[in-house]
């Protein structure tokens, strides 16, 4: 059984925070914090900032302005955090090498990763992969192996980046599911997609952005049964943010 | 045609002057291409990893010295070399081991070149995974370098192939002594003004043959690993 991480990281707290690219604001004024409990779902057309969101909360890049806290401390070293990216990129490894590889990073001591593969092996459904070239996958079984990799550390939080963006439905489903899975065991899932449908399967709560600002933040239910503002009563309608 | 009866004639034959030649020449260029590869292999990824500045310039140069003229090299290290050089005191010019050294010299920035592309470009690929998996710099090159082994093979035979044709620097430190510093290309060069073609072309096909089988070993290694690790 994967022993989660001690939930130190959280809450993340994002105060406030501009996130610039040159002169380009791609965050404004941006305040939101995560806690413990149901997946929190980042919707928004292309471009409203949900990636570059993620990464700051990961603590990959830095926020320009404003300030972000995990667990109360500005410094946190992502030992706690894990992100899956949109696009992931697999080692030049077999696939039970990846997950190895992630261990090791994770500081699982060496006679404990041979297992621990197994078991994350198992968990994302690979069983019989595991010798192959992991960039010989499909995009579907890359994606769940990028999966494991990022489960290795025993996240308390998991960002997750579109995870099924490029995905057929059955294997859009396979992830889903695995979500859901790794929710039920605690583990705090932070993921964005642009896809309504997939939030209303996975959310507890939603948060709408738009050109880099937060525009609205509520529980599911209420989010997709009464809209406050009028982008995201146009957004859940399906009419084009612009 | 009669020549090059005679020069198979001497291969086929196992000449042991020949051999005695093709040893030597494996012996000094693939020390040498080691050598080269334990040096310029962590002072490429170096170069695509680090940011320092003038960075940009370093890679000018380094790009540059891939086309070190033998010749010149070979001066340079016969000069630090010979009795009243820096390194006079060694006492190793007219050796083999002066000859590992020049083409060392010259084989180790083909090597640190190949690799800091090979391991910018596959950076270029992993920063994100790497920093999301908290990885720290030296698990980060230890990683790189491992991931672009099947890559780096190539920059080990453009070096390997560099020593092996190369000679000029090594006829200036090794002196062409027979049957101690003389190499396959050493031998060609002198034989052919000589006029002893068929000892110049036995030479000649041996090298050929010799690159063409490393390449071949080498080439089956990568196409094995990229099957194992994709």
């Amino acid at each position: 059984m994967m022993m989660r991480a001690p939930a130190s990281d959280l809450p993340i707290e994002l105060g406030n925070i501009d996130i610039m690219v040159g002169d380009v604001a791609i965050i404004s004024g941006l305040s939101l914090r995560l806690s413990a409990g149901q997946p929190t779902i980042l919707i928004g057309p292309n471009g409203a900032g949900k990636t570059t969101l993620l990464r700051a909360a990961m603590g990959l890049i830095p926020v320009t302005r404003g300030h972000v806290t995990w667990g109360g401390k500005d410094i946190a070293p992502p030992t706690g955090r894990a992100i899956l990216f949109q696009r992931p990129t697999m080692l030049r490894r077999s696939a039970a090498g990846n997950i190895r590889y992630a261990l090791a990073c994770a500081g699982v001591p060496r006679a404990q990763r041979a297992s621990r593969t197994a078991e994350l092996i198992g968990l994302v459904g690979l069983n019989g992969l595991e010798r192959r070239p992991a960039r010989r996958l499909s995009g579907g079984e890359q994606q769940r192996l990028a999966l494991a990799r990022a489960l290795a550390r025993d996240p308390a939080v998991l960002f997750l980046d579109e995870p099924s963006a490029s995905l057929d439905p059955a294997a859009t489903k396979a992830i889903e599911d695995l979500i859901h899975d790794i929710a039920a065991r605690g583990v705090k899932v932070v993921m964005a997609t642009h896809d309504l449908g997939q939030a209303r399967r996975l959310a507890g709560d939603v948060v709408l952005l738009h050109r880099g600002r937060l525009v609205e933040q509520a529980p599911a239910s209420e989010f997709f049964a009464a809209p406050k503002t009028e982008e995201a009563r146009k957004f859940i309608a399906g009419e084009l943010l612009v | 045609m009669q020549t090059d009866v005679s020069a198979l004639h001497l291969i086929l034959t196992h000449d042991p002057a020949l051999f005695a030649i093709v040893r030597l020449s494996l012996l000094v260029s693939l020390t040498a291409t080691l050598f080269a590869a334990a040096i310029g292999v962590p002072f490429g990824a170096f170069m695509a990893l680090i940011r320092f500045p003038g960075r940009e310039g370093a890679i000018v140069v380094l790009n540059a010295l891939m086309g070190l003229p033998p010749v010149v090299v070979g001066l340079a290290i016969f000069l630090t070399l010979s009795r009243s050089g820096p390194l006079g005191s060694w006492g190793i010019l007219f050796t083999p081991q002066a000859m590992i050294v020049a083409q060392t010299v010259l084989v180790a920035p083909i090597i640190a070149a190949l690799t800091r592309q090979t391991v910018e470009d596959l950076w270029a690929e992993y920063r994100d995974e790497l920093a999301a998996m908290h990885v720290g710099p030296a698990r980060r090159v230890a990683t790189l370098i491992w991931d672009a082994r099947f890559s780096l093979v190539t920059a080990l035979l453009a070096g390997f192939g560099r020593a092996a044709a190369e000679v000029g620097a090594i006829i200036i430190v090794g002196g062409n002594i027979d049957g101690f510093t003389r190499t396959m290309t050493t031998a060609i060069a002198l034989e052919t003004s000589k006029g002893d073609l068929p000892l110049a072309i036995g030479l000649g096909i041996v090298l050929i043959f010799i690159i063409i089988l490393i390449n071949a070993l080498a080439w089956g290694a990568r196409r094995a690993g990229e099957r194992y690790a994709g």
